[in-house]
C-alpha cells in the first residue's frame, strides 16, 4: 500500500501520470501509459475499452494489490474490490462471508450478526443468510459479494466487470440494485466493463481507454436523469456515439 | 417493481431439492451394499475352489475352517488385547504424525526460504520406505513401543505436511485477493483462508498418511517384538513360527477389516466436506479464477 497514499484529498481517487510496465528491457510490455484521472466523492465512473487497455491493471493499482511503475495514485478512504466472479469463501454461508469482512476490520462479535443481516437486506437477500454460495444463483452470489464489499465500509468501490458473467435479465436487475445501494451512501465507484450500454446506464461519466498501452482517449459526461433503463433511447444514443469512437480505436490496431 | 422482479427471479433460481422418500433411501442403500456382498461371495467361491483343487492341500485352509478359527480367537482375551494394542499404537502414532505434519506443513507452505530448504526433503522422506528407519529407531530406543511409534510418525508426518502444502498452493488466487482486500494478514489469513481452503486436499492427504502409518505399524510389530505385549503383529509372527496357516489367514482378515473400516470413516468425512462446500461448484469457481488469471497474463504478455 506504500505508493497508495490515503489522504484527505478533495477527490476520492486521483491518478496522476500513472504508468505500468510489465517485464523489463526488450520484453517490457507497457500496460498503462500516463493515465491521469480524478473521481470525486460519490461519483460513479465507468472505464471502458477493448482488450488490452489495462482496465484490470488500473483497478489492481488503485486497490493497492500492485504498484505503478511511475506516477502517483491517491485514494481518500477505504477501498473494496469486486471481481467478475464473486470470490466468496465456499466453506462459509452467505452470512458468514459478510461477517468475516466485518471481523477483519474489528467489528465486535455481538454486533457482527446484526450488521451482516442488514447488509444482506440491503441487497435484497433477506432470509438467504444461511445458504452456502453453491446453493445460490450467479446473480445472488454477486449480491453477496456486494454485501461483503459494503461490510468493508468502503468509501471507494472498485468493480472489475462484476456483471460480465450474468444473463441479461439478472444483469439489468443488478444495475437497479447497484443504483439503489450507491444512493445515499456517497460511494465513489470505479466500474470497469466492455459493455458500452452498461457503462452509460450506470455511470455519471464514461472514460474511454485506448489499447496497448492503455491511455485515456475520451471522456463523456452522462447527463441522463435517473432512474435510467438500459434500453431507453437516450442511453442507446450516447452508447452509439461511444461505440463508434471505440471501434475507431480498435480498427487502428488492424493496420 | 424492480425489486419484486428480483425476488421472483431468486425464487426461480433456488429450487429446493425434492424430498427423498424412504423407499428410495432403502433402494440406494441396497444398491451400495449388493456389489460388496457379491464380491465377498466371489472371493469365497474362488478360495473354496483353490482349497478343493488340492493345490498345497495340507497348507492352505478353506474359508470355513479359517472363519471358525477367527471366531474361536475372538473369544480369547489375548486376541482383544492384541487388537487394542495395535489400534492404540495406530491412533497415537497417527495423532502425533498429524500434529507434527500440520505444524511443519504450515510453516513450510508460508515461509519461502524454508520451502526452498526442506520442501524436497519432505517429499524424499515421504517416498523413502519407512522400514529403513527401523535399525535407526531400534538403536535409539531399543526394543520398545517408542521405537515403533517413532517409525510410524516418520512414515505418516511427511504425507500430512505435503497435504498442507498442496492445500495452500491450490487455494484459488481469487480468494487470496478477496481475503487481502478484506484486510486479512498473516495469522488471520492462515486461519480464515488457507486452513479452511485446503481442507479437501488435506483430507485426501490424511488418507494417504493413514495408509503409510498403518503399513509402518504392521512392519514395526513384526520386527520389534516386545515380550508379554501381544499385538496383531505379534500374533501373526508367532503363528508363522508355529506354521499355523489357518491362524495367519485369520489375523490377515482382521487387518483387512480394520483397513476397510478406517477407509469408510475417511469416505464419510470426505463426503461431508464435499456436500458442505458444493465442491463441484467450488471447482468450477477455481477453474474460472484460474482462467481469468491466465487471461490477464496473456493481456500483459502480448505486444
Amino acid at each position: 500500500m506504500s505508493a497508495t497514499a490515503v489522504t484527505e484529498a478533495p477527490a476520492a481517487v486521483t491518478l496522476a501520470g500513472v504508468s505500468k510496465v510489465y517485464g523489463r528491457g526488450g520484453s517490457a510490455v507497457p500496460a498503462l501509459d500516463q493515465v491521469s484521472l480524478a473521481a470525486e466523492p460519490g461519483e460513479f465512473t465507468c472505464l471502458i475499452g477493448a482488450s488490452g487497455c489495462g482496465k484490470s491493471t488500473l483497478l489492481s493499482l488503485v486497490a493497492g494489490l500492485d504498484q505503478p511503475t511511475s506516477g502517483e495514485i491517491s485514494v481518500g478512504g477505504r477501498v473494496a474490490l469486486m471481481f467478475q466472479e464473486p470470490g466468496l469463501f465456499p466453506w462459509l454461508t452467505a452470512q458468514g462471508n459478510v461477517e468475516l469482512a466485518l471481523r477483519a476490520r474489528g467489528v465486535r462479535k455481538a454486533e457482527r450478526k446484526q450488521r451482516a443481516a442488514e447488509m444482506l437486506d440491503a441487497v435484497h437477500l433477506t432470509g438467504f443468510g444461511k445458504k452456502r454460495p453453491h446453493e445460490l444463483s450467479g446473480g445472488m452470489r454477486q449480491r453477496v459479494a456486494l454485501a461483503r464489499a459494503l461490510a468493508q465500509d468502503a468509501d471507494v468501490l472498485l468493480m472489475d466487470e462484476p456483471f460480465g458473467a450474468l444473463d441479461a435479465m439478472t444483469r439489468d436487475l443488478l444495475h437497479d440494485e447497484l443504483d439503489r445501494v450507491c444512493e445515499g451512501r456517497n460511494l465513489t465507484v470505479l466500474f470497469v466493463t466492455h459493455n458500452v450500454r452498461e457503462a452509460v446506464r450506470l455511470g455519471d461519466r464514461v472514460v474511454l481507454l485506448s489499447s496497448r498501452p492503455g491511455r485515456v482517449i475520451a471522456e463523456y459526461k452522462v447527463p441522463i436523469e435517473r432512474p435510467r433503463r438500459i434500453d431507453s433511447a437516450p442511453v442507446a444514443e450516447l452508447a452509439g456515439t461511444i461505440t463508434d469512437r471505440l471501434r475507431e480505436e480498435v480498427s487502428r490496431h488492424g493496420k | 417493481m424492480a425489486s419484486s422482479t428480483l425476488i421472483g427471479l431468486d425464487a426461480l433460481d433456488t429450487v429446493a431439492p425434492a424430498p427423498r422418500d424412504r423407499r428410495q433411501t432403502a433402494r440406494k442403500a441396497w444398491s451400495a451394499v449388493w456389489p460388496k456382498l457379491a464380491a465377498l461371495a466371489i472371493v469365497w467361491v474362488i478360495w473354496e475352489l483353490i482349497h478343493l483343487s488340492g493345490w498345497k492341500k495340507y497348507v492352505i485352509p478353506g474359508p470355513g475352517v479359517t472363519l471358525s478359527n477367527l471366531w474361536d480367537q475372538a473369544h480369547t482375551a489375548v486376541f482383544w488385547s492384541a487388537v487394542g494394542t495395535t489400534l492404540g499404537r495406530a491412533g497415537l502414532g497417527y495423532a502425533l504424525a498429524l500434529l507434527i505434519g500440520i505444524v511443519v506443513g504450515s510453516l513450510v507452505a508460508r515461509i519461502r526460504p524454508l520451502r526452498a530448504a526442506v520442501g524436497s526433503l519432505i517429499t524424499g522422506l515421504q517416498i523413502m520406505p519407512s522400514l529403513v528407519w527401523f535399525p535407526f529407531a531400534i538403536i535409539l530406543f531399543g526394543i520398545t513401543t517408542q521405537a515403533i511409534l517413532f517409525v510410524i510418525v516418520m512414515a505418516g508426518a511427511p504425507s500430512v505436511a505435503n497435504a498442507v502444502i498442496a492445500g495452500v498452493d491450490y487455494t484459488p488466487p481469487l480468494l487470496v485477493k478477496a481475503a487481502r482486500m478484506m484486510g486479512l494478514r498473516r495469522l488471520s489469513l492462515q486461519r480464515h483462508l488457507y486452513l479452511p481452503a485446503s481442507l479437501p486436499t488435506f483430507v485426501a492427504g490424511l488418507k494417504q498418511a493413514w495408509a503409510f502409518t498403518f503399513h509402518a505399524l504392521v512392519a514395526g510389530e513384526l520386527i520389534v517384538i516386545i515380550a508379554n505385549k501381544p499385538s496383531l503383529g505379534v500374533l501373526l509372527s508367532s503363528d508363522q513360527d508355529q506354521a499355523d496357516m489357518t491362524s495367519v489367514v485369520a489375523v490377515m482378515i482382521v487387518f483387512l477389516i480394520i483397513g476397510i473400516a478406517v477407509d469408510g470413516l475417511f469416505g464419510v468425512a470426505n463426503k461431508a466436506i464435499r456436500r458442505r462446500w458444493g465442491l463441484e461448484q467450488a471447482l468450477l469457481q477455481k477453474s474460472c479464477s484460474l482462467g481469468v488469471f491466465a487471461r490477464e497474463h496473456d493481456r500483459a504478455g502480448v505486444t
